[in-house]
């Protein structure tokens, strides 16, 4: 049986004036060293989901209890250090006027010793692949890099669980992928429990597992390649699907024949090509 | 209104050790009506080019028509207020300028700035809120109090409210799930249908370029690399990776199916939808 590092059980919660419930009798576990992808549309529940896990809403009915220990007041620093945050906004998350500098601020809320911190930080830059910047001021750099350097200030702190939200979400093709594989290496390498919220479907399509929120409830959860097949009802959730699946409906539609719906671009050529074309 | 960049030249603090030239000997039209892409890997010159579009940037060198007025690099422009107005911008996550107390005195702001009657500004703020696809019952609420995709059409309601004949986006889609960019792609390409408005998309997606672009403009390294129509674009692969960008997923997979084929197809596809047509087609023609 996989360690769990995070139980929900029946977890619903209203925002103060606000009559519809954010999120609405939701379970699940998250065990250790996986990568779970939580997607939704706009409006879903992901973003409330996010704040609950790191301590920043409570649940109004339900319990969470993170690294062992029950989301509740008392323990919300315990949690905060067992579970690290990445935000959206690269910008808004700097605090340091040297790459070095930032990485070092959660360490020294921490009261690392100064000979210790000076190891963490690097080690941490080195893990991001960006000890090349130490000395660099952080506006210098691009979305990409600046979302390392965020990872970098989490994982100084050693969490067990990093919580990407929406990270990539603000950055262009290629500061996608560098997070994303950073993000990878930490997973393979490390043995990271990373949860991403995400609406890319690229970035979904790269965790060991999925879970779809849809008005606040848990619509399903699954393998990427099981949540994929699914497809016209993901749209109607507002979620796109990946471009062999869209691409397979099409072809279908067009009266083409096909073995099954392929996630796979090389698996569906090939099916195309033997089932119509090959005499 | 057309609007004509003639080899324009930018450096940002220019005259300073700090100097960096961002854009050089850029030339080209975006003709009136049209929905034009720009495309470029990040630091290629795209927002130093949209900047001039409105003349926020001035050129240090050359100059640049938009409808019958001139900006000429060394000259002072005046009375730009109506070059503004005609050309509005959608600014990277518009919906961060968002600032009044409701929906309606937020929209009202631009068209009253530019000397237009309450009354009439309210006017245009209803239109501007159905065009943009949200109900009237928004306008009373706080913008803060709105979802991330109901924010972002309610700044882009803001510049439409304005009339502009010639709309810039800049990565307007960014942020948002697959459903809301796809309702905000197709509004775009309906007021550029419809209402004749002119629209300059600048993106990194190659998806929507190749989809509603008329005419792709490639920047690279401050200069105009190619401009083309998508069909012409997307079928050299090449020409784009050397500058770091990338084929659309539909003129990929039509190149794989290409190399079991043995031989191109008569055209290049430019969405998924027109593919599988062709693929029918070709199907229907070898049986």
């Amino acid at each position: 049986m996989k360690e769990k590092v995070i139980s929900i059980k029946g977890v619903s919660f209203q925002y103060p004036d606000q009559e519809a419930f954010a999120l609405r009798n939701v379970s699940f576990d998250v065990y250790k060293g996986e990568w779970l992808a939580i997607v939704g549309h706009n409006g879903s529940g992901k973003s409330t989901l996010a704040k609950m896990l790191n301590g920043l809403h409570y649940p109004s009915e339900g319990t969470v209890s993170i690294g062992g220990y029950a989301l509740i007041e008392e323990n919300v620093w315990l949690i905060r250090e067992k579970l690290g945050m990445v935000f959206q906004n690269p910008d808004n998350q700097f605090v340091g006027t040297t790459v070095q500098d930032d990485v070092a601020f959660g360490l020294e809320n921490n009261g690392v010793e100064h000979s210790a911190m000076q190891e963490r930080v690097f080690a941490s830059l080195e893990k991001v692949g960006m000890t090349a910047f130490l000395n660099q001021e952080p506006h210098h750099l691009s979305g990409g890099q600046k979302q390392r350097v965020a990872i970098a200030g989490v994982i100084a702190l050693r969490p067990d669980i990093v919580l990407l939200d929406e990270a990539t979400s603000m950055l262009d093709p290629l500061g996608r992928e560098e997070v994303i594989n950073t993000v990878r290496e930490l997973n393979e390498n490390e043995g990271l429990t990373v949860i991403s919220i995400t609406h890319d479907l690229e970035e979904a399509s790269r965790a060991d597992r999925v879970i779809v929120l849809n008005e606040g409830m848990l619509y399903t959860e699954g393998t990427p390649e099981r949540i994929f097949q699914l497809d016209r009802e993901l749209l109607n959730l507002g979620l796109g699907v990946p471009f062999a699946v869209q691409m397979s409906q099409l072809l279908t539609d067009a009266g083409l024949q096909l073995s099954r719906r392929h996630f796979n671009e090389e698996e569906l050529v090939k099916d195309l090509w033997t089932l119509n074309f090959e005499k | 209104m057309d609007i004509k960049l003639r080899e324009v030249e930018y450096s940002y603090a220019a005259g300073t050790p700090f100097e960096r030239q961002a854009i050089m000997d850029v030339t080209f039209t975006i003709p009136s009506g049209q929905y034009v892409a720009i495309i470029g890997h990040t630091g290629s010159g795209k927002s130093t080019v949209l900047q001039h579009l409105n003349a926020l940037l001035r050129p240090l060198k050359g100059e640049i028509e938009i409808g019958s007025r001139t900006i000429a690099a060394g000259r002072k422009g005046k009375k730009l207020k109506d070059v503004r107005r005609r050309v509005g911008i959608v600014f990277q996550f518009p919906e961060h300028q968002l600032f009044d107390e409701t929906v309606e005195k937020d929209i009202c702001f631009g068209p009253m700035n530019f000397g237009v009657s309450e009354e009439e500004a309210k006017k245009r703020t209803r239109e501007a809120i159905g065009l943009v696809g949200l109900p009237e019952e928004v306008l009373g609420k706080s913008p803060f109090d709105l979802s991330g995709g109901q924010m972002r059409r309610v700044a882009i309601a803001g510049v439409l409210a304005m009339k502009p004949d010639v709309l810039v986006l800049d990565e307007p889609t960014a942020g948002l799930d697959p459903r809301g960019r796809q309702d905000i792609m197709n509004m775009f390409a309906t007021l550029q249908k419809k209402n004749g408005l002119t629209c300059v998309l600048v993106t990194h997606s190659m998806e929507d370029a190749a989809r509603y672009a008329d005419k792709i403009i490639i920047m690279h390294k401050g200069q105009v690399y190619r401009t083309g129509a998508p069909r012409d674009i997307f079928s050299d692969a090449d020409s784009l990776t050397n500058v770091g960008l990338d084929i659309p997923e539909t003129v990929r997979f039509q190149r794989m199916f290409e190399s079991h084929l043995g031989h191109p197809l008569d055209k290049v596809c430019l969405t998924p939808e027109e593919l599988a047509a062709e693929v029918s087609r070709l199907r229907g023609e070898m049986t």
